[in-house]
């Protein structure tokens, strides 16, 4: 299964890192990464595989909300099949 | 592998459209609940519905997390409640009301539906008691829901049970006076009433259903109403864009609906493609049909607006989800609307056009506050209106009116939450007393006759 976390927020230095650091710490495995800066926004979208994560999805989610409001950004992690669903036919 | 662009404009109609699904409902069967024993049969359904409902919200609220999709509303629909307690034969039916009310605290729902009468062609004991229970029922309970089908298609209209809804409304107004007459917005009179509809206050679970199934309703009035602002073609490209719009909103129903009944172990049912408006700014059916191009919702043009975005909703939709049914359509709330509010307010929105407007929504006349002092025959012959208009045109149509105790046109009531807050509407206050002490049977129209 895979996981797509979408980061979006004012442009500070360490974002990439902290986010990757905390998938690496439940084993997930990024696939992809988009990301872009418009003016000092930031705008991140991260594709992840979390299959072989080593928590629960849900409690993986928390963390990343969490990190999300200590950094002042607004970061969603969604099952990729809501994307599939509403854009693919 | 994935379009940036889809999966940021997913977010942002989450985020800033208020896209959701609106509820997730299961439907129980309570025939096996049937005893000649009241208390008996209130155990009996109290029992089977917090068993099968045990997890009917975690889940939704699991599902919600892991997918990123709103799911306001988690709720239960049974048998209407007049087909079982007519086994015990009892005069007061609060006490099933109290037992599904219980069931509704127990499995952690904010609504059940079910507290229902089916008397389009006549009534059963059990069916007069019923009805004749619904104002102390619904004053003494909170949660639970009640719905009457006076009229079908292929029975024409009971006026009797059309005259005893006007005095049922009134009584249940003066009960819950204290509270804007709120028992009145957890009541709705139907005409070609759905046995799957999700949505309340008219949700229960129909005499042809399985056991248990998940229905599913979704939303999305703002997510229609931005695609519409980007829009500058004319009319066929206005319902394109609504097609298109309508079908990411219903994947994402149908998605919610499998997923939900994959873990819950419980059939699917069918998806509700209804745009139902909240009281939120940004959430509203209105402001869709005034993004057309009419100033304020209730001008002329309006009743041929909805009918494009009405029929454009189901066209959409339809391809998007393995099983349709419930409304499907688009809902036209007063109180749950913030642009119907404002149209009322400035004088642009009347009943009579609202009643226009109904031959083509997905439903009826729907919160809708009038002064705490209307006849209640007016009431009836209004409910016979709504009726006729569904009964000749093969669709669903219902009444959910609210005459507020001691309030007159101009006051406004306020329900708080979902329900929104209503103004006083003034309604024509010529008599149609004598038409409705006739009593007896519209009968159904030429078009019943289609075998």
């Amino acid at each position: 299964m895979k996981a797509v976390i979408t980061v979006i927020g004012k442009d500070t230095v360490g974002i990439i890192a902290k986010i990757s650091e905390l998938c690496a710490k439940v084993n997930v495995n990024i696939v992809d990464i988009t990301q872009k800066v418009m003016d000092d926004m930031f705008v991140m979208i991260m594709i992840t595989d979390v299959s072989a994560m080593n928590e629960k999805f849900t409690d993986f989610i928390d963390k990343m909300d969490l990190l999300g409001k200590e950094m002042g950004l607004v970061i969603h992690t969604m099952h990729e099949d809501l994307f599939n669903a509403m854009h693919k036919i | 592998m994935f379009d940036t662009d889809n999966i940021l404009e997913t977010i942002h109609m989450i985020t800033n459209e208020h896209l959701d699904i609106r509820t997730i409902t299961m439907g129980i069967s309570l025939y096996d609940c049937a005893s000649p024993d009241t208390r008996d049969s209130c155990r009996k359904i109290y029992d089977k519905i917090c068993k099968k409902a045990e997890h009917l919200v975690k889940t939704g609220d699991e599902i919600e997390k892991e997918f990123g999709i709103p799911i306001i509303n988690k709720r239960i629909s049974v048998t209407p409640i007049a087909l079982i307690s007519a086994a015990c034969g009892e005069k007061n039916l609060t006490p099933f009301a109290v037992a599904l009310q219980n069931a509704a605290d127990t499995c952690g729902v904010n609504f059940i539906g079910g507290f229902t009468a089916l008397v389009q062609k006549g009534f059963t004991p059990s069916d007069t008691a019923l009805i004749n229970s619904i104002p102390e029922a619904l004053t003494a309970t909170k949660n639970v829901c009640s719905s009457v089908n006076i009229a079908s298609t292929r029975a024409g209209i009971n006026m009797d049970a059309a005259a005893m809804m006007g005095k049922i409304i009134k009584q249940l107004a003066y009960n819950t006076r204290e509270d804007n007459s709120i028992g009145c917005a957890k009541l709705v009179i139907f005409a070609n009433a759905v046995e799957d509809n999700p949505f309340m206050a008219g949700a229960f679970c129909g005499a042809g259903e399985g056991d248990t199934m998940i229905n599913v309703g979704v939303s999305g009035p703002g997510v229609v109403k931005s695609a519409l602002e980007k829009c500058d073609g004319d009319l066929s490209d206005v319902a394109d864009t609504i097609k298109k719009t309508a079908f990411k909103i219903t994947r994402m129903g149908q998605l919610v609906a499998s997923e939900a009944s994959k873990r819950l172990g419980v059939p699917f049912g069918i998806v509700d493609l209804s745009l139902a408006p909240t009281p939120a700014i940004g959430d509203s059916v209105a402001h869709i049909l005034e993004e057309m191009g009419l100033e304020s919702c209730g001008a002329c043009g309006t009743t041929a607006a909805l009918a494009l975005l009405n029929d454009a909703v189901k066209k959409g939709g339809v391809m998007a989800s393995s099983q349709v049914g419930g409304l499907s359509g688009a809902f036209i709330p007063v109180s749950e609307d913030a642009g119907m509010i404002d149209a009322v307010n400035k004088g642009a929105l009347t009943i009579e056009k609202l009643e226009a407007m109904t031959a083509v929504c997905s439903v009826g006349l729907d919160m809708i506050a009038i002064p705490g002092d209307t006849d209640e025959n007016i009431i009836s012959a209004l409910i016979a209106d709504e009726a006729a208009i569904g009964v000749v045109n093969s669709k669903t149509t219902a009444v959910r009116i609210i005459p507020a105790y001691n309030k007159h046109v101009g006051d406004e009531i306020s329900f708080g939450g979902l329900l929104g807050s209503a103004p006083v509407m003034e309604i024509n206050s010529f008599s149609p007393a004598r038409f409705i002490s006739r009593g007896g049977r519209i009968p159904a129209p030429i078009q019943s006759l289609k075998n």
